[in-house]
């Protein structure tokens, strides 16, 4: 089923292959295989420990894998500087949010078009988050630190769209949040993908990521244990069992 | 009435000086959470290059007066920067991932490296500034003289760190150096090149402790190898005073301890003058650890 969807495409947008990373002695992830596809939103799943995190921080460059590599159109990314990668379009909003708390929202979201050089460019995508965001406006002038955890979470989705990404990597945006606003969340995600970005969903509410998901990899203390499309996978009876709750729908 | 106002305007030259050296403790720790405790030694290197200039290049017969006191404080900005950012380079960069005591060890053998290279240059025994560059003159506050040199001294320190205060807080590289400093994982995910920002950290510091070096040699005339001890002291207790990280706390602190030890030897003791200094410490340690304008930070989880 898998190969089927691959075969569709052309050439990868974004490729993982033979991933290794390790954190001192302890290797986190064991040569990971993974692929992106221009347009799609592929999302990764997986309990705790299971190595998510791990496999956006080494895409965004703050980790560095042991062997194999990262590819993105072709060119290497695993071996430049994460400022570079940001350049190159592929910008994260990371687990936990990490606003910067003592600054204010604006200025949050201005750093995050920092290596933008076009003002006009950034004060044109500024507003469109501002539409995806309305709250952010609200509440512009105010310290990151004293907004709720939601409004937290559109910054730092904010943030990174204002780098004017090819590729968005979120990480738990849903963690924490309110079931109305996980759902506002997971509908701006829909309405981001649909002006053509490419998106990789991190997320440990696994239904509703598989529902808004093309494609979905699960993962496993540090391995891909499935890959398949996210009907497949949202209908596949182990998925269902480990990360649904048990059959349901 | 006039002995306080007297020492109260000494007391905020002495800690508009302290201040600018307390800005370069406490802007690297803010990106490095390491002291560098060569920076006191950069502040007494800026001294001896603004001796240099006068003494061995005679710069003093080609420019006179204000005009060259301004030049020699710029030089030594733009020296001493360049010799923190090699310092980094050097001392810091290669530990940086090494635990935290490595880079403390390196950062005392960086000062012991700088102040006994400043002794063998120039020896053991206090120099003094060959030219009075500035004006000798005084004038009458509510019945006090006040020397003009004191109130220069003053407004050039607070010059400086209105400077760095707009710099910092209203420039997008400004804006970068205080992400970097609350978190540097988030600063690389927007696109930051960190160890730029710390380079540039480095070089803003020790600019202004050079800066420092330069205005003290100018206005008492006198300085020695180790010089920057005291000082570095003095202006690390500001920076803890107002906050460790915390670049306003760093102003603040360093006037407001100007002041304590001015107004302290002239109602108690002039000997007890660095003691002054050490109990304020003590105080703020026990009292309020993280300063006065240390971290107030609402950060939601």
């Amino acid at each position: 089923m898998s190969n089927s969807i691959t075969e569709a495409t052309a050439t990868p947008y974004l490729t993982l292959r033979d991933l290794r990373v390790s954190y001192g002695s302890v290797e986190a992830l064991h040569s990971i295989n993974i692929t992106v596809n221009q347009g799609e939103i592929v999302t990764i799943l997986g309990a705790n420990g299971a190595g998510k995190t791990t496999t956006l921080m080494s895409i965004s460059g703050l980790l560095r894998p042991t062997h194999g590599e990262i590819l993105f159109q072709g060119e290497a990314l695993h071996t430049l500087p994460p400022h570079v990668i940001v350049q190159r379009g592929i910008t994260q909003s990371p687990e936990g949010r990490r606003v910067f708390g003592t600054m204010s929202v604006l200025e949050n979201l201005q750093l995050g078009a920092y290596t933008r050089k076009n003002a006009d460019e950034a004060a044109k995508n500024l507003q469109w988050i501002f539409e995806l965001f309305p709250r952010l406006e609200e509440r512009a002038s105010q310290l990151a630190g004293t907004l709720s955890g939601g409004e937290q979470q559109m910054l730092a989705i904010g943030r990174a769209l204002m780098g004017c990404p090819r590729v968005l990597l979120l990480d738990e945006p849903s963690l924490g949040l309110a079931p109305i606003l996980v759902q506002f969340i997971f509908d701006t995600i829909k309405a981001i993908n649909k002006t053509g970005m490419t998106v990789i969903l991190v997320e440990q509410n696994a239904r509703a990521a598989l529902k808004l998901a093309d494609r979905g990899y699960v993962l496993e203390v540090g391995k891909v244990v499935l890959e398949d499309t996210a009907p497949n996978l949202l209908a596949n009876p182990e998925v269902q069992n480990a990360y649904l709750g048990g059959q349901r729908d | 009435m006039e002995e306080f106002l007297q020492q109260l305007t000494n007391g905020l030259a002495v800690g508009g000086i302290y201040a600018l050296i307390a800005l370069g403790y406490t802007m690297v720790y803010g990106v490095l959470r390491l002291i560098n405790f060569a920076h006191g030694d950069l502040f007494t290197l800026g001294a001896y290059l603004g001796f240099t200039l006068l003494a061995s290049f005679g710069l003093s017969g080609v420019i006179g007066g204000l005009a060259g006191a301004g030049l020699l404080v710029l030089m030594a900005l733009i020296f001493v920067g360049l010799v923190g950012v090699m310092l980094e380079r050097a001392a810091y960069r290669p530990l940086r991932n090494s635990d935290r005591l490595s880079a403390v060890v390196s950062a005392l053998g960086a000062s012991i490296f700088l102040q006994n290279a400043m002794m063998l240059l120039y020896g053991a025994r206090p120099q003094v500034y060959p030219v009075r560059l500035l004006p000798t003159a005084s004038f009458m506050l509510m019945g006090v003289e006040i020397p003009f040199t004191r109130v220069l001294l003053f407004s050039s320190s607070l010059a400086l760190m209105f400077l760095l205060f707009w710099f910092i807080n209203r420039t997008r590289v400004g804006a970068a150096i205080r992400a970097v400093a609350i978190d540097q994982g988030a600063a690389k995910l927007v696109g930051i090149d960190v160890n730029r920002i710390i380079s540039l950290v480095f070089l803003i510091g020790p600019a202004l402790g050079g800066a420092a070096g330069v205005m003290v040699g100018l206005y008492y005339g006198q300085i020695t190898h180790d010089m920057g001890l005291n000082y570095g002291l003095k202006a690390f207790i500001a920076a803890i005073l107002g906050g460790i990280g915390n670049i306003p706390g760093a102003m603040l602190g360093g006037l407001l301890l100007g002041v304590i030890e001015a107004l302290g030897t002239a109602y108690f003791a002039v000997g007890w003058k660095d003691a002054f200094a050490f109990l304020v410490l003590i105080l703020i340690l026990i009292v309020r650890p993280t300063g006065l304008l240390g971290e107030r930070v609402a950060d939601k989880i």
